[in-house]
């Protein structure tokens, strides 16, 4: 049998925990968000709701209503991420919780509850621990969540309802309790359908013919009754996150020199290896921690460019980084950690050795990336762009890239060697748009015995300001059989600036 | 250095000399000491095909000894590894063949007498072990994909059938 539970955390006190809890809930108190017209009240204290303030109505209106009503700014996002927070705290009853909404929580207590000494003193322990937090807590416990959501907002608080009475319990409640949207309680109660007793009595034939077609439960009574009375399964998912990948070994003694850190960490690639294994897990991003005696932490990080699981090539990737590591007075324990991971399943060897080279390929780019630097490792990725420098970038190769969408492939012949950036030259040339005839690079002259062009390369005017130039790439050929790549940028009649510049952007072409 | 004074490789003329370029694979180091890492990493690798380093000037680093690890290493390996130096002289080194290489005017082109054509260098092996050292002129044959080598002195020296028959043969340790 299964027993769920269901809690609902009232809103979060605004008010400072110095305040008496009878003084703050003598006062009405509603917390405020913006909406289109002016502040919107999104929750009320049961004093505010005494004096009938309801949620969504506007905080002017309320004040004309109550002059002295407190309005505090409601803050959602935070109150989500202390629930999740509470909903972890909440596994010290039972390992399953979940958030559910905006303001409750769901623990699957069965099995559990023995432990704090049956249900009833579980209900208590729950009540006085949520009350200390200065939280207002309501329970239920029921054998399913539809059954539970009910009895905590609509029925009495702490009920404990056991599966044989679940019927009788349920019945006197409105039909909004079975966790439908308002319209089909509307539709309900023009049916005269108002309690889940009277829901329940209908037949079920006539039922499941009027909301056949509908797919979502929160519109479907058939469906919703069936979660409530246990007629349909409906899983809860737990918040309960995978352990992070991590190991850790403690010294009997303080160590001091660099080659046992070495050791260590053998050893604890080693452990992580099998933890992985367990989990089927591969690491992208490792982090090795070495603790010191005297409280200092020390952190070397190695990434890698798909996930591995070998323990020797996870040594190897320190190999340089524990040497930068001062263990001063002794390191007493370590650690080693999966700070990214992908799923990585056993790899089998295949006949052609694909796998084995790539694997190969990829090791080297870790290894190589760990000691250059993750930018100095890179591959050529063609983009969608005529402009040499734009067409062909390099990236780094431990980062998986794409090519571009549009890969463009060079008609004329691109040069052997791409200057970083294209370098001015000063260029005697026939005018106005002749090939070069002699030009000064790097303060050296070159006589030009041969050339060839324009390979003309429009301006992309989606990308750049409307003033960027044309470019015409010569190749060209000195007396001595030096081959250059160069450009001259626009037209002397272009009208877009002044004599056009030349630039020599590549050797050997 | 060697990067900033001669650019880097261009991806898709390699695509030209038959390698494509998704195969390329850079990496930029900082000292000549880690040219020479990187190149030793890269010779542990099984699935590369080629290494080029390429070094400026005459770094401390570069000595007989570190020459020598490569080229035993390469031996063993049987991977090309190819060390090309910029702006330096040839001192002791241990590499099996050297060769001094200098652009020559290209060949004409076939349709446009005032272009370029193909391009040719002046390769000179001038040590080499178990060959005879001699100067050649080089062309590359884009369709038939190789090297040719002819002699540039006619001294006979036509017995070295070893000439580098990959493209990477453009690269050259000296």
């Amino acid at each position: 049998m299964e027993r769920w539970q269901w809690r609902q955390a009232q809103h979060r006190r605004q008010a400072s925990p110095s305040a008496g809890e009878a003084a703050e809930d003598a006062a009405p108190l509603v917390l405020a968000r913006e909406g289109p017209h002016g502040p919107v009240i999104h929750d009320v204290n049961a004093a505010a709701r005494a004096a009938d303030m309801r949620p969504g109505a506007r905080v002017t209106d309320m004040r004309a209503l109550i002059p002295d009503l407190v309005v505090a700014k409601a803050v959602p996002d935070q109150d989500a991420a202390d629930l999740v927070r509470l909903a972890h705290w909440a596994q010290r009853w039972c390992p399953w919780t979940r958030v559910d909404g905006a303001d409750a929580l769901l623990l699957d207590t069965t099995g559990s509850d023995h432990l704090h000494g049956g249900e009833a003193a579980m209900l208590r322990d729950m009540k006085r621990i949520c009350a200390g937090l200065g939280l207002t807590a309501r329970l239920a416990l029921a054998p399913t969540i539809g059954a539970a959501w009910a009895l905590a907002r609509h029925g009495g608080n702490g009920t404990i309802c056991s599966p044989g009475g679940m019927a009788d319990a349920l019945a006197p409640l409105p039909a909004a309790a079975l966790r439908l949207d308002a319209g089909t309680v509307l539709l309900l109660r023009r049916l005269g359908l108002k309690t889940i007793g009277s829901l329940a009595k209908v037949p079920r034939e006539a039922m499941v013919r009027r909301f056949r077609r509908i797919e979502v439960p929160t519109c479907n009574p058939v469906i919703r009754l069936d979660q409530a009375m246990g007629r349909t399964r409906e899983p809860l998912v737990s918040v309960q996150e995978r352990a992070p990948l991590r190991v850790l070994r403690r010294l009997a003694e303080p160590l001091g020199d660099l080659d046992g850190l070495e050791r260590i960490l053998t050893d604890l690639a080693g452990d992580l290896c099998a933890v992985m294994g367990d989990s089927e897990a591969g690491a992208r991003g490792l982090r090795f921690t070495a603790f010191r005696v005297d409280g200092v932490a020390l952190t070397a990080a190695a990434a890698t460019s798909r996930a591995t699981r070998d323990s020797a090539h996870i040594v190897r990737l320190f190999a340089g980084k524990l040497d930068r590591l001062d263990p001063g007075f002794g390191v007493d324990s370590a650690a080693l950690a999966v700070v990214d991971g992908e799923a990585l399943i056993a790899l089998q060897d295949d006949l052609t050795g694909e796998t084995k080279e790539a694997l190969a390929m990829a090791q080297l780019v870790d290894q190589l990336s760990a000691r250059l630097g993750e930018d100095a490792v890179m591959r050529p990725v063609s983009l969608g762009s005529h402009i040499p420098e734009r067409g062909e970038v390099f990236r780094s190769a431990v980062r998986p890239v794409k090519a571009g969408d549009y890969p463009v492939q060079r008609l004329g012949r691109a040069p052997l060697r791409l200057l970083g950036s294209p370098e001015p030259a000063d260029v005697i040339h026939a005018v106005p748009e002749g090939p070069p005839a002699r030009f000064r690079w790097r303060r050296k002259l070159h006589d030009v015995v041969r050339a060839q062009g324009p390979e003309r390369i429009a301006p992309e005017w989606w990308r750049e300001p409307g003033r960027s130039r044309l470019r015409d790439y010569y190749r060209v050929e000195d007396d001595q059989g030096r081959r250059f790549w160069l450009y001259r940028e626009g037209l002397l009649s272009d009208g877009r600036g002044g004599r056009p510049a030349w630039f020599v952007h590549g050797l050997d072409v | 250095m060697a990067a900033l004074e001669t650019g880097r490789p261009c991806g898709q003329s390699c695509a030209g000399f038959g390698l494509p370029p998704g195969q390329l694979l850079l990496a930029c180091a900082r000292t000549a000491a880690e040219v020479l890492w990187t190149m030793e990493e890269g010779l542990r690798c099984a699935s590369l095909s080629a290494i080029i380093g390429e070094v400026w000037g005459d770094p401390r680093a570069l000595g007989f000894t570190a020459t020598k690890r490569l080229a035993m290493r390469a031996e063993r390996q049987g991977v090309h590894v190819f060390l090309v130096r910029f702006g330096g002289a040839a001192h002791l080194s241990a590499a099996r063949e050297r060769w001094r290489v200098r652009s020559l005017p290209s060949s004409p082109h076939p349709y446009d007498p005032k272009a370029p054509g193909s391009p040719r260098w002046q390769a000179e092996l001038f040590k080499g072990r178990g060959m005879r050292p001699g100067m050649w002129e080089a062309g590359y044959d884009r369709a038939a994909h190789r090297l040719h080598l002819v002699p540039a002195l006619r001294n006979g020296a036509m017995a070295v059938a070893a000439g580098p028959a990959s493209p990477a043969g453009l690269a050259v340790s000296r």
